[in-house]
């Protein structure tokens, strides 16, 4: 009896390894990861170029994030993870249906503008005002979704072009619509900020991390990160959504209507993208919507985040955070008296080296038959 | 005796698989070796090796008795080893000249000079009797004739030791004679062959002595004059293979596909790709639509089973209207189809086995409730279907089909589309590629769904499974019906000659 539980432990302890190194038997796993160091080595090489002495210096606080100020740190890099990891769900979701969506920002500015509509205007809602301009910011971000879902579904005009058009509508609608709406901020290109009722709760994360800045952004995320995950490797939707991206031509020959499907598919991208304006606006003191001539930038962060994770629902939430833990560093960076730019630098070079992933795939497989002496897959 | 290439104790390993185990290979100095084996068994791996294409973990390779290393297909033609691929490698807007000179052209002052190259592309010609006509271009000759453009590009840069990779697979039977002939001209003139093939009535006619290898292992090199076909089969299948189909006569029943006045244009050129067609195909019989490849087999497929919009014409299934029904309500409505291309259609090649062979079903309640699937159904379903058509892959139900071998990617449709059970089977092409004990076991299924009273429509280019499956053969010239005969009463010759569109037949 004691022999045969000292052998379940004898086994579960020997497989620990194993259990911990299983990523590191996934070439996509350590494709990224050398892509992330390569990128992080081509910051420092600047940096020493920019400024020798404190290069060093600079290295760790990129490393290290925010983690020297401690818990409101890390929930810095979680506020920012939010909005990052629900783009980045976006594009990994429509790439995995065989679409290419380009037009995350399009889709959060919509959804922004319907979500700070509802936040600013609609108080009568009392506690679930947020709740209904969350709910605003999927609709405005589905229906920015739908247009070039259905332009390719009927009648096969590329996505790459008509999410990018939209793109553009969504940027010099904002300055009709928001005038329209009288939802300018004073004198400034802001838009007005959400009331505290249609600001997104913190069910205490606030006095977890320290912070008040923090929302419950980032649980949505995540949360819509594992249905969407749950989605397309559980469900019949997900296996028909995965068939018209892997092959249309057997798609079709299965009998599975690809027209239907790729509307579908942008309409869940683009609601996930009013989703993330939604975490990105929908509060009191954080990020303001800008009415301006950019489109917005964590829409193009989103293509980054996907590439970075491979589209893998669950892997996104990784590269999230790991971009979003750049950016806080990078923002420290002015103390060592670089610019902050150079965190879109380093970013830029991961999104480089990861397209060049099929070099590293190569390398690292020779690497690893050298040392370890197994295939990995 | 004096071997030209010896590949010894090779062994080649992939994941989960050992795709050459301890295989030798010997060829001699003038003579065609057949290397016989079933897909799968590691021919073309063995002859990737040889080419430089993947390294082996273990074996030597020496040629005229001196150990070489083959790192790269370059040091294979600087030893003078040569490939006539399956699939061939031809720039189809550049003439016949250009595409064999490709690559080692003359040049003068930068501008490429041809007259030389085309003296001998001539003389080359003439002396293998090829007949090439060096100035036409690629898109515009026959697939036979673009295989002795690739032979001539192998001659062009003095190969010595000839791979042909089924060559045959793509040709009509007269092509296929000729190729014989120019195959044994060239052992006249020294050369060496080896010929990868798994169709023994070939390996009968032209080759010297055949290896024979069966699941990455080497079986044996017999003397082709003193071994009968039956003897190779069984070397290259483990196991007797009977030849001659047993066909009960079968009652015909009601008319399950009937198929009335169709005309199918071009997308793009609006030209008719089928011709105002009508046929019928009735409970208990399988009805062989027989005819050289392009010919409209596909278009009429793709039109019957909705893959492609028709212009005129009415497609009946069990008497009822389904012209225009969606792909998904013909499929249930009781049609199954192997697709013609196993690549584009059949197979989605990055989902596994087991998901590819619930294509048509994963919406069904056996796979699925309330819109979750059930995936221990799908690998039960799988690990039944590999049991039951032994589908051969390297993690079982969890093998992504890419990694699979044509073969088996053939039968796992095959499985697939037998395990619906569908009224009217659409097979085209079924057995394109497969080997012996594979295209015995798909003929047996085919006539066992007709023995059951289901209806079978075969799209067939080989005129051996035209003759032994069909119980009737319609043959298809540019996109008409042009005979209808009986294959008790025809013949292989008269067959052609309907096929070549020399000859038109009556259609009652």
């Amino acid at each position: 009896m004691m022999n045969k539980f000292k052998d379940i432990i004898k086994k579960i302890v020997i497989n620990i390894p194993n259990i911990l190194l299983k990523p590191f038997r996934n070439i996509n796993f350590l494709a990224s990861i050398f892509a992330i160091l390569s990128g992080i080595l081509v910051g420092f090489l600047i940096m020493l170029i920019v400024n020798p002495p404190y290069a060093g210096g600079g290295l760790m606080t990129i490393l290290f994030g925010g983690l020297d100020k401690g818990l409101s740190g890390i929930g810095d890099v979680l506020i920012f993870a939010g909005p990052l990891l629900l783009a980045g769900l976006s594009v990994g979701f429509a790439f995995k249906t065989g679409l290419f969506n380009i037009g995350v920002s399009g889709q959060m500015a919509f959804g922004a503008f319907l979500a700070i509509f509802v936040g600013v205007k609609w108080t009568f809602l009392g506690d679930y005002q947020w709740v209904v301009a969350v709910l605003a910011a999927i609709l405005g971000g589905a229906l920015w979704g739908l247009i070039p879902g259905l332009l390719k579904g009927l009648f096969n005009v590329h996505e790459v072009v008509s999410t990018i058009m939209m793109n553009w509508i969504a940027v010099y609608g904002a300055f009709v619509a928001y005038k329209a709406a009288n939802l300018v901020g004073g004198t400034t290109q802001n838009a007005q900020k959400v009331t505290s009722t249609g600001a997104l709760p913190s069910w205490g994360l606030d006095s977890l991390f320290n912070s008040h800045n923090i929302d419950i952004g980032i649980i949505l995320a995540v949360v819509a990160a594992i249905i969407i995950h749950i989605v397309l490797n559980k469900t019949t939707f997900g296996y028909e959504l995965k068939a018209v991206g892997l092959n249309k031509d057997s798609a079709k020959y299965a009998g599975i209507n690809s027209k239907r499907n790729i509307i579908l598919s942008m309409v869940i991208a683009g609601a996930l993208s009013g989703l993330a304006a939604a975490t990105l606006y929908l509060n009191v003191t954080g990020a303001t919507y800008k009415i301006e001539t950019y489109p917005i930038e964590q829409g193009f962060e989103g293509i980054a985040v996907a590439l970075l994770a491979y589209s893998g629902p669950l892997p996104i939430i990784a590269s999230s955070i790991f971009f979003a833990w750049l950016k806080v560093g990078g923002d420290q960076l002015s103390g060592w008296g670089y610019d902050p730019n150079i965190i879109g630098v380093i970013v830029s070079a991961i999104v480089y080296f990861s397209a060049l992933s099929f070099v590293f795939r190569k390398v690292v497989k020779k690497i690893f038959k050298k040392q370890f002496g197994g295939e990995i897959v | 005796m004096e071997y030209i290439i010896e590949m010894l104790n090779i062994t080649k390993k992939f994941p989960g698989i050992i795709a050459n185990d301890n295989v030798t290979l010997q060829l001699k100095q003038g003579e065609i070796l057949a290397l016989l084996g079933e897909n799968g068994a590691g021919k073309s791996t063995l002859m990737s090796v040889l080419f430089g294409l993947y390294k082996a973990e273990e074996g030597i390779i020496k040629v005229n008795g001196k150990e070489v290393k083959i790192e790269s297909p370059n040091d294979a033609n600087n030893l003078s080893i040569g490939m006539v691929h399956q699939h061939f490698k031809l720039v189809h807007n550049f003439t016949v000249a250009e595409n064999i000179v490709l690559g080692i052209e003359d040049t003068k002052y930068g501008f490429v000079k041809m007259e030389d190259a085309i003296k001998r592309i001539l003389e080359l010609s003439d002396r293998y009797k090829l007949k090439i006509d060096p100035y036409a271009k690629i898109e515009d000759i026959t697939v036979g004739m673009q295989q002795r453009v690739e032979i001539l590009k192998m001659l062009y840069r003095h190969t010595e030791i000839l791979i042909f990779d089924e060559p045959t697979a793509v040709l009509t039977p007269q092509e296929i004679d000729e190729l014989m002939k120019i195959m044994k001209n060239f052992i006249k003139e020294g050369k060496s062959i080896i010929l990868i093939t798994h169709k023994l009535n070939e390996i009968k006619e032209v080759a010297d002595r055949c290896s024979v290898l069966r699941k990455g292992k080497y079986i044996g090199t017999v003397d082709v004059k003193d071994t009968t076909p039956e003897q190779l089969a069984e070397m290259m299948v483990g196991r007797k293979i009977s030849f001659v189909i047993d066909k009960p006569e079968q009652k015909l029943g009601n008319i399950i596909l009937e198929v009335n006045n169709l005309t199918v244009l071009s997308n793009y050129t609006h030209k008719p790709l089928i011709k105002n067609t009508s046929f019928k195909v009735r409970q208990g019989e399988i009805l062989c639509i027989a005819g050289i490849e392009g010919n409209g087999q596909t278009s009429l497929v793709e039109a019957i089973t909705g893959l492609n919009p028709i212009h005129e014409g009415q497609i009946l299934l069990n008497g009822e209207d389904i012209t225009y029904q969606s792909i998904r309500k013909k499929t249930l409505a009781g049609i199954g189809h192997i697709p013609e291309d196993r690549h584009k259609h059949g197979l989605i090649l990055d989902f596994s086995l087991a998901e590819n062979l619930v294509l048509q079903s994963y919406f069904k309640s056996d796979f699925q409730a309330n819109g979750f699937l059930k995936f221990n159904a799908i690998d039960e379903h799988g690990k039944k279907l590999i049991k039951k058509f032994d589908i051969r892959s390297g993690q079982g139900v969890k093998t992504p089909a890419r990694s699979m071998s044509g073969g088996n990617q053939q039968k796992a449709i095959v499985a697939r589309e037998f395990d619906r059970n569908p009224d009217l089977m659409i097979a085209v092409t079924p057995t394109r590629g497969l080997d012996a004990g594979a295209i015995e076991y798909i003929h047996k299924q085919l006539i066992e769904l007709r023995n059951q009273g289901k209806a079978v429509l075969l799209i067939s280019l080989e005129l051996d499974e035209v003759l032994n499956v069909a119980d009737r053969i319609m043959v298809i010239y540019e996109g008409e019906l042009v005979a209808e005969v009986d294959p008790k009463t025809t013949t292989e010759n008269e067959l052609g000659l309907f096929m070549s569109g020399s000859k038109r037949g009556i259609l009652s």
